[in-house]
């Protein structure tokens, strides 16, 4: 095939990590609209059983490429590095997607830099330029107040991370085949005087912000750290991940890892429900891509409306106890 | 030990402007600023010299306006720096700019760890940090929450990932990339200051670093801006005002329905 297209899968405790079928998704209308190409998925991992990887055939690839060694098992980015641009010299591959993760925004650069490659990051929507073949990248910066379309015209592969939630795995085709290269990777790519030591879940059992559908949010309008039990009631009802704005991290009532907003996470999932948060351009650039967003404030004139499909206009106090309770008996039904 | 830290200048506020034609920045009129998140870097890097001795050195590539910036962190507490500045350098996408700041580091600066923030709140693309390790054939460990030292040049760093945390033990050199969480930024002290204006802050041009075109500005990068545009962001939505108590059921029952239209509940 001319024109492959490679996705970079993650792998997550032994399970291939949703983001993977999105990137899949992404390739497969990027494949109608490129000639003589094919979708090829790479996925660098110590094990994983064939049904996992038949996943990645399900969800439209055509090919595997599986890097298989012990040291593969944790993510470290130059013995990564190394096995993947050996692979991209042999291959070389037209594009190559990869997840707007913690993982795929660090190795992608450091793979970039090596082969010579343009890599767009963070990008929300892909197309193909129909002259050229080109792959067009579209992404916000500057906060999300401008989307830039990037390209890459001459250099090899195109890269892009895309950024989770932003699209839909297709439905799985559990008929589906394709081509499975399994290939153990020598000793002598591993150097890095990097040691894994440990991986520690997120305290409690509360829900990750990047991997919910839903996420409840809070802000400044809560007024003290106790008031925040009703976002973790709210967030138990709904199954929903809770977020913050930065006041309310600063303040301390609640950890970092749950502050949405320019210096904390980009998330897009399907329900962001914003409740006593004014909405900061800092705070907007971090959850406006959310498919479906509600507001609750007390001031008419918040710049969180402006985004909001459905916008409340009242105190959070008076709402927050009388909705939790409405949603607990519906559950209970 | 010396430190080395790559820091940005952005723009101020979030309203900024964007040449359409060449897809840049236009920086005329706007207050400038260190990228808020690279504060983060110049504290742990000061508080690690302070455990281990040695110094703090920053770095900035961009226009000659960009000295307020190193001069800034040196009042912070860093005890130099270089701006890296060249109209060549103009148009640079993070492929050339991670090539420029890792060329000066490797031409001129001897090291034992480089220290950046986790991303530019004006890019948002968090690129140069692990483009600058990967150049300089350095092991980088990004998103870094903590770094305990364990001795002179081993190091336990906890990194913030998307389910949790990740431990690692490292060994100098190395890069990190830091979140938010790792320190509270200092203010420039009085001192500081002082110490700031008195520093001299040598700009470096291509002239020293002797980087071909084809590696340099838009020609040396692999990526063009196409087009530039400004998003839709408001939403056509309902908006429902609670105005007395009996208004409070009518909004619940508005969020419930919205939640059941919607398949949320």
């Amino acid at each position: 095939m001319e024109n492959k297209i490679w996705i970079l899968a993650e792998v997550f405790e032994d399970k291939l990590s949703n983001v993977s079928f999105e990137l899949l998704a992404r390739a497969h209308n990027l494949k109608n609209k490129l000639q003589d190409s094919e979708i090829v998925s790479i996925v660098l991992y110590n094990d994983l059983s064939e049904d996992e990887l038949a996943k990645l055939f399900h969800y439209g690839s055509d090919k595997i490429i599986f890097l298989k060694h012990n040291k593969l098992k944790n993510f470290i980015v130059d013995d990564y590095t190394r096995v993947l641009v050996n692979l991209i010299n042999r291959e070389k591959p037209a594009i190559l997607l990869g997840a707007a993760t913690t993982f795929g925004r660090t190795i992608l650069p450091y793979v970039a830099t090596k082969v010579y490659a343009g890599l767009t990051a963070d990008c929300t929507i892909l197309d193909i330029e129909e002259e050229t073949g080109n792959l067009l990248q579209t992404r916000p910066a500057i906060g999300g107040n401008i989307l830039a379309t990037i390209k890459t015209p001459i250099a090899r592969p195109q890269m892009a991370t895309i950024r989770p939630h932003s699209t839909k795995p297709l439905k799985p085709d559990t008929k589906k085949q394709g081509e499975l290269i399994i290939e153990n990777v020598k000793d002598d790519f591993f150097k890095s005087s990097i040691e894994f030591i440990k991986f520690e879940k997120e305290e409690g059992d509360e829900k990750s912000i990047t991997d919910s559908r839903i996420v409840v949010a809070g802000g400044k309008g809560f007024a003290k750290a106790e008031n925040f039990k009703y976002l973790h009631q709210l967030a138990k009802i709904l199954d929903a991940g809770i977020g913050a704005s930065r006041e309310a991290v600063d303040r301390g009532w609640i950890s970092y890892p749950h502050q949405v907003g320019l210096s904390g996470k980009t998330i897009t999932p399907d329900l962001y429900i914003a409740i006593g948060i004014s909405g900061a351009i800092q705070h907007l650039a971090g959850m406006q891509t959310s498919k479906h967003i509600i507001a609750i404030n007390n001031d008419p004139d918040a710049q969180i409306f402006k985004l909001a499909d459905l916008a409340i206009v009242g105190n959070l106090f008076d709402i927050l106890p009388e909705l939790i309770n409405k949603l607990s008996e519906l559950k209970g039904e | 030990m010396r430190i080395v830290v790559p820091i940005k200048q952005v723009p101020e506020t979030s309203n900024v402007k964007m040449d359409e034609k060449t897809g840049t920045m236009v920086r005329e009129g706007v207050e400038s600023i260190i990228n808020p998140l690279d504060l983060y870097a110049i504290e742990e890097a000061i508080l690690l010299k302070q455990q281990l001795g040695g110094e703090v050195i920053v770095i900035s590539m961009g226009p000659p306006k960009a000295i307020e910036a190193i001069k800034e962190a040196i009042a912070m507490g860093c005890d130099g720096g270089y701006l890296i500045s060249d109209r060549k350098f103009a148009g640079s996408d993070t492929w050339a700019t991670s090539k420029i700041l890792s060329s000066f580091i490797k031409k001129k600066l001897e090291f034992d760890i480089v220290i950046a923030g986790e991303r530019a709140t004006d890019g948002d693309t968090g690129q140069v940090g692990p483009g600058i390790a990967s150049f300089l054939d350095i092991p980088a460990l990004t998103y870094v929450a903590s770094i305990d030292v364990e001795n002179e040049n081993t190091f336990v760093v906890k990194r913030l990932v998307e389910n949790g945390y990740e431990f690692y033990k490292v060994k100098a050199p190395v890069l990190f990339t830091v979140v938010k969480e790792i320190a509270d930024p200092r203010l420039p002290t009085f001192r500081g200051k002082i110490k700031a204006k008195k520093t001299e802050v040598p700009v470096i041009s291509n002239e020293f670093l002797n980087l071909t075109d084809d590696e340099i500005g838009l020609k040396g990068s692999p990526t063009r801006v196409v087009k530039i545009f400004k998003p839709k962001v408001s939403r056509e939505g309902e908006k429902f005002i609670v105005k007395s108590d009996r208004d409070i059921p009518v909004a619940v029952d508005k969020i419930v329905d919205y939640l059941k239209e919607n398949n949320f509940i």
